[in-house]
């Protein structure tokens, strides 16, 4: 692992008209390492991914990619500069195919004649390959997405944004909906992509969830960060106290 | 998951994999419909090759504009147009051409590139403004038909401009939307016996069916061409992306708003094909023409098994949902009963398909 991060956002300011929903938000991001966001409803996490994968532009504030300042206008900068989002309730297209989702703007082709058909032979194959790694047993690739479960989707969503290289994945709030073995099952799967040397941003509300997997913890509240700890450095007791109380990091160590 | 309940899943998905073909209602409809006919309608003339071409025709006009509804709908969007786009589309022809004496085939050229430029305008104003598309469409659907009488009454005075037979008689472009093809091929066959001939009249001795009309043609080649673009390429992918969950489509990349304005331009070009046959063929223009079109390739698309709210249908089914259309229409007919009863059926068939396809949805989705 090189010190470089692979992403910098330094003092990210962003506003909705007159709402401030991020005042100065500053994180990395290492490769292999999962960086936890938490905050309490309203703290400005969605808000701070979405301008990590182009759907926002921040209002000021610098973004380095690979320690390159870097701009990122809309979701196909974000893609090709290897950021997947998988966001909780849109992460695929629940009456499509398990196949056609995941191959969705990747599709393999080839050629029949003049004209240019997708490859659904290859397309299969591999999927259920990939689907074997990661566990997710199918009955056949034209399923559709919205037989699976939850966590599956969740699952299948994280194993298509690898697949494709991302070398940032951004999770918003994966596990929320989640029982206890889906949740599981998701965190497992987040263990093993970090495992690769991707780097993983979990937003979660759930400080259990994300002390499971993190190696660092960034609190937000109200736009603004608490403080950034690694993994050993604060319990289950200290990050539930900041993400309710609003307390600084700083002052919990005294 | 308790092993149980892992059976249940299992069960439920392999139940609902059988009844999720988009087209399933539609086929069992046509069957159903054929039998109806074939039971009640045998000894009228329906199934002969006579008879047969009757409805074969009527359900071809309704499969050219179905296919463009179709791969819209699926694309998550509507187009309320359609009927007013025929009527303009047609008059465009008879005006250019017989008014103002343009070639006939630089006429027709002219109302494709007219149609799939406003097609193309209704889907960027649909896309940019976020506005439902049925509103924007029904707007087009005042502007286009209100565009239609002004032009046809300021250039002749009169709503039907006839007097394009003669114009279009050595054309090399009119042809391919009039004309019949394999005549060879019937005449041969009457020839041989195979085909009955007229026996009386102008057209003793020539064959009753003396060709595939053009309008056949067309139906069957926007069915191929829509069903393999839609199935089997990548657009086709990116079209069910669109429909299925625009802005889930978006976050992976997909150029949501491109698909879903060329799928407008495209429902605007079946829409000109439609109005191009009929122009050629009745040899006229009729301001009113096309009226109800869009409503009723809606329905032919929703009968074929599509969500109205997109991501998901079959151009099949569509298709065949227009053969269910075309053959009631001819078929109430043939057996003499009161034709407004057809749409007494069909509005019934529409909610009976609504309420299948409502039911298919949430099997596919795991919604409960
Ligand atoms: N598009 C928008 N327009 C206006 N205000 C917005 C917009 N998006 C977010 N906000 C506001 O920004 C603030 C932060 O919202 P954000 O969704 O980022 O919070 P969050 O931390 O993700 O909350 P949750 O845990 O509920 O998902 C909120 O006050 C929200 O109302
Ligand atoms: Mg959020």
């Amino acid at each position: 692992m090189s010190d470089l991060p692979l992403m910098e956002l330094k003092d990210i300011h962003k506003s909705f008209g007159n709402v401030d929903a991020l005042k100065g938000v500053s994180i990395s991001i290492n490769a292999g390492e999962c960086h936890c966001l938490l905050g309490d409803n309203g703290a400005g996490k969605s808000t701070f991914i979405k301008i990590m994968s182009g759907v926002h532009q921040p209002t000021s504030g610098q973004i380095n990619i690979n320690g390159k300042e870097t701009e990122i206008n809309n979701p196909r900068d974000a893609i090709d500069a290897g950021i997947a989002t998988v966001y909780q309730d849109l992460a695929l297209i629940p009456l499509m195919s398990v196949s056609r989702n995941f191959w969705l703007g990747r599709e393999l082709t080839k050629k029949v004649g003049p004209i240019t058909v997708m490859d659904f032979e290859k397309c299969n194959s591999i999927l259920m390959t990939e689907m074997d790694k990661i566990g997710i047993q199918l009955r056949d690739p034209t399923q559709s997405i919205g037989t699976l479960s939850g966590g599956e989707r969740q699952t299948v969503a994280i194993a298509r944004a690898v697949f494709f290289g991302a070398k940032i994945l951004i999770l918003d709030e994966p596990t929320s909906a989640l029982g206890v073995y889906q949740t599981s099952n998701v965190l497992k799967t987040i263990e093993r992509v970090r495992e690769k040397g991707v780097a993983v941003v979990f937003i979660s509300h759930n400080v259990s969830h994300a002390l499971a997997v993190g190696d660092k913890f960034t609190v937000l509240s109200r736009g603004e960060t608490l403080g950034t700890a690694k993994s050993g450095e604060i319990d289950f007791q200290e990050l539930q106290a900041m993400m309710s109380g609003h307390k600084e990091l700083s002052e919990l160590k005294k | 998951m308790s092993t149980i309940e892992k059976k249940i899943s299992l069960i439920r998905s392999k139940f609902s994999v059988a009844l999720l073909r988009p087209d399933l209602g539609a086929i069992v409809g046509v069957v159903l419909v054929f039998l109806f006919f074939f039971l009640v309608a045998r000894d009228t003339g329906m199934f002969s090759l006579e008879g047969s071409m009757n409805w074969g025709i009527v359900s071809s006009q309704f499969i050219i504009i179905a296919v463009g509804a179709c791969l819209l709908m699926i694309a998550g969007e509507f187009d309320l147009s359609v009927g007013s786009m025929i009527g303009f589309a047609g008059i465009i022809i008879a005006v250019t051409s017989v008014v103002w004496g343009w070639p006939v085939w630089l006429s027709i050229i002219s109302a494709f590139v007219v149609s799939m430029a406003i097609g193309a305008l209704i889907g960027y104003i649909t896309v940019k403004t976020n506005l439902p598309s049925f509103i924007v469409s029904l707007a087009f659907l005042y502007i286009l038909r209100g565009m239609t009488i002004f032009i046809a009454i300021i250039s002749t005075k009169k709503t039907i401009i006839g007097g394009v037979t003669e114009v279009a008689e050595n054309d090399w472009l009119a042809p391919f939307f009039g004309g019949k093809i394999f005549t060879g091929a019937f005449d041969w066959l009457a020839e041989q016996g195979i085909i009955q001939t007229f026996v009386a009249g102008t057209k003793a001795g020539q064959p009753v069916v003396s060709g595939i009309p053009m309008m056949m043609v067309w139906a069957i080649g926007l069915i191929i061409f829509a069903h393999l673009l839609l199935t089997k390429t990548r657009f086709g992918n990116w079209i069910y992306a669109a429909g299925g969950d625009a802005q889930a489509a978006r976050h992976i990349g997909v150029p949501v708003n491109r698909v879903k304005i060329l799928m407008f331009v495209f429902t605007a070009f079946c829409a000109t094909v439609f109005a191009t046959t009929q122009v050629i063929e009745f040899g006229s223009a009729s301001a009113d023409r096309g009226i109800l079109k869009e409503f009723e390739a809606i329905i032919s698309v929703v009968i074929g098994g599509a969500l109205l709210t997109g991501g998901y249908g079959s151009v099949i089914g569509a298709a065949l949902g227009a053969v269910i259309f075309g053959v009631v229409q001819q078929g109430l007919f043939f057996i003499g009963v009161e034709s407004s009863l057809f749409r007494v059926f069909l509005g019934v068939l529409l909610l009976l398909a609504v309420i299948l396809n409502t039911h298919v949805r949430k099997l596919i989705t795991g919604a409960k």
